[in-house]
């Protein structure tokens, strides 16, 4: 669970840095889109260790919910909770529908199977306008809210995650112990701001179509 | 000072229980939660009724043996107190309490508000234990141990084994009670020839015996009575990746 989480998560941090790009313009974001592209075997390496982890993330997850719900055959008829939080509780349905956002994600700005027709061709060189893409794909408000959505729910799983992730290998000393939880709020809220930001600045017209 | 009481009865292990109304009444408030229980047993008793089984010992919370899931929490609301140290003062006159048996499928209930906890004894028995030399007591101080792993050892070893941890996790881990084991024991140099094996062989004995995963909720802390930290959690998953990564033989070779 850990490290196959810990994997995707590193994924998800450079994956947001990348694509903050879209604000340095479409020269930037095509270049790095181009350099992506350009790392041929190495980029095929990374997608495969990606879908590796994402298969053992899964596979656990799902031992892990099973196991956890034979271990109490009769619930409590009153039972009520002081320590667990919306985060820790929400990690069983919140994992799913990431999944499904995922999928949709791959098939909107990488294959470019839900993207609006004609905006995710290529040129006569061959080469895909990633920047248009990324922003004529945010300009449709129903898809952009499906980010915003999603990237509250990955936020949301980051910051319970990453909090587990030190408990399950760990990763613990009683001089920086407190300093834990806000590592997890940290870094979660870094990546859901910054995944917001990307489909708020197109709909607000700060970011527009080359 | 009167209650509204809604318990849990279940005549045996086999027979399907229930929530059972019942009330008590003319209960003192400086009595325990369990002196309420046993006057409420002694009404029954002269009505001809059976009596509530719940499990008690010492009554100074201490011996680990009483507790019961009291309007959802365990061992009642009070922080950091067992059972039979929360007083009927600190509920409301009048008001309706809920007493429930621990729940999880590795503590059946074998009557009432008893459960069968020797899942506990068998992750124990595992490797919750020292090699010492058997004979006269050893003269104290004879292996020196710094002050703060002594301190810290003592913090994991306040656990009574109760069993709250169990009865409050979301998913029924008994992940506290194994880490304050296995952490109080690794912290001190008597523990340190079956260091790795007692977290792989108390680790397979927990999992063998049904209890659910850890999954960070925090709310064995928050129930624990000794207000054992969940940091040891943290200790007890390093002491187990670093036996596994040294490939210790487990349980058979330790103890049996």
């Amino acid at each position: 669970m850990a490290a196959s989480g810990v994997i995707v998560f590193g994924f998800i941090v450079v994956h947001i840095l990348g694509n903050l790009q879209l604000f340095a313009g479409p020269e930037a974001l095509n270049r790095y889109a181009a350099f992506l592209q350009g790392l041929g075997p190495l980029k095929w390496a990374v997608r495969a260790l990606l879908a590796a982890s994402a298969a053992v993330h899964i596979v656990t997850a799902v031992q892990l919910t099973v196991q956890n719900w034979q271990a109490r055959p009769r619930r409590y008829a009153t039972i009520r909770y002081r320590a667990t939080d919306y985060a820790a509780r929400t990690m069983w349905i919140g994992g799913p529908i990431i999944g499904l956002f995922v999928i949709w994600h791959l098939l909107h700005l990488t294959t470019g199977h839900c993207h609006p027709a004609g905006q995710f061709a290529a040129d006569s060189n061959g080469i895909i306008n990633v920047y248009n893409s990324v922003v004529i794909g945010f300009m449709d408000p129903a898809a952009a809210a499906v980010y915003i959505l999603a990237m509250l729910l990955v936020g949301l799983h980051l910051y319970h995650g990453l909090w587990s992730m030190m408990q399950s290998i760990g990763l613990n000393h009683p001089g920086w112990n407190h300093w834990r939880r806000w590592f997890a709020v940290l870094f979660a809220a870094f990546v859901a701001l910054a995944g917001i930001s990307l489909p708020v600045a197109v709909l607000t017209g700060f970011v527009t179509p080359a | 000072m009167d209650f509204k009481l809604k318990v849990w009865r279940q005549a045996d292990a086999q027979t399907k229980g229930r929530m059972v109304n019942l009330d008590a009444k003319d209960i003192s408030p400086d009595s325990s939660f369990l002196e309420m229980l046993d006057v409420v047993n002694e009404g029954l008793i002269r009505s001809g009724g059976d009596p509530i089984a719940f499990d008690h010992d010492c009554r100074e919370g201490i011996c680990g043996m009483c507790g019961a899931v009291v309007n959802g929490y365990a061992h009642g609301h009070q922080k950091g107190t067992t059972l039979c140290q929360l007083h009927m003062r600190s509920f409301r006159n009048g008001s309706a309490i809920s007493i429930e048996p621990w729940r999880s499928r590795a503590f059946p209930v074998i009557c009432d508000l008893v459960v069968d906890r020797r899942a506990f004894d068998a992750i124990i028995a595992a490797g919750g234990f020292i090699t010492v030399r058997a004979g006269s007591a050893p003269d104290g101080n004879a292996l020196p141990v710094p002050k703060d792993k002594a301190d810290g050892a003592m913090d994991a070893a306040a656990c009574i084994g109760c069993g709250a941890c169990v009865a409050a996790c979301p998913n029924a881990s008994a992940m506290l009670f194994v880490a304050a084991k296995v952490a109080h024991l690794a912290a001190l140099p008597q523990g340190r020839p079956e260091q790795a094996r007692r977290a792989l062989a108390m680790v397979r004995a927990m999992e063998e015996s049904g209890f659910g995963a850890c999954t960070n909720h925090g709310e064995c802390e928050a129930a624990c009575p000794k207000e054992i930290s969940v940091n040891h959690i943290a200790l007890l998953n390093r002491e187990f990746i670093a036996a596994s990564a040294a490939a210790v033989p487990p349980r058979d070779e330790i103890g049996e």
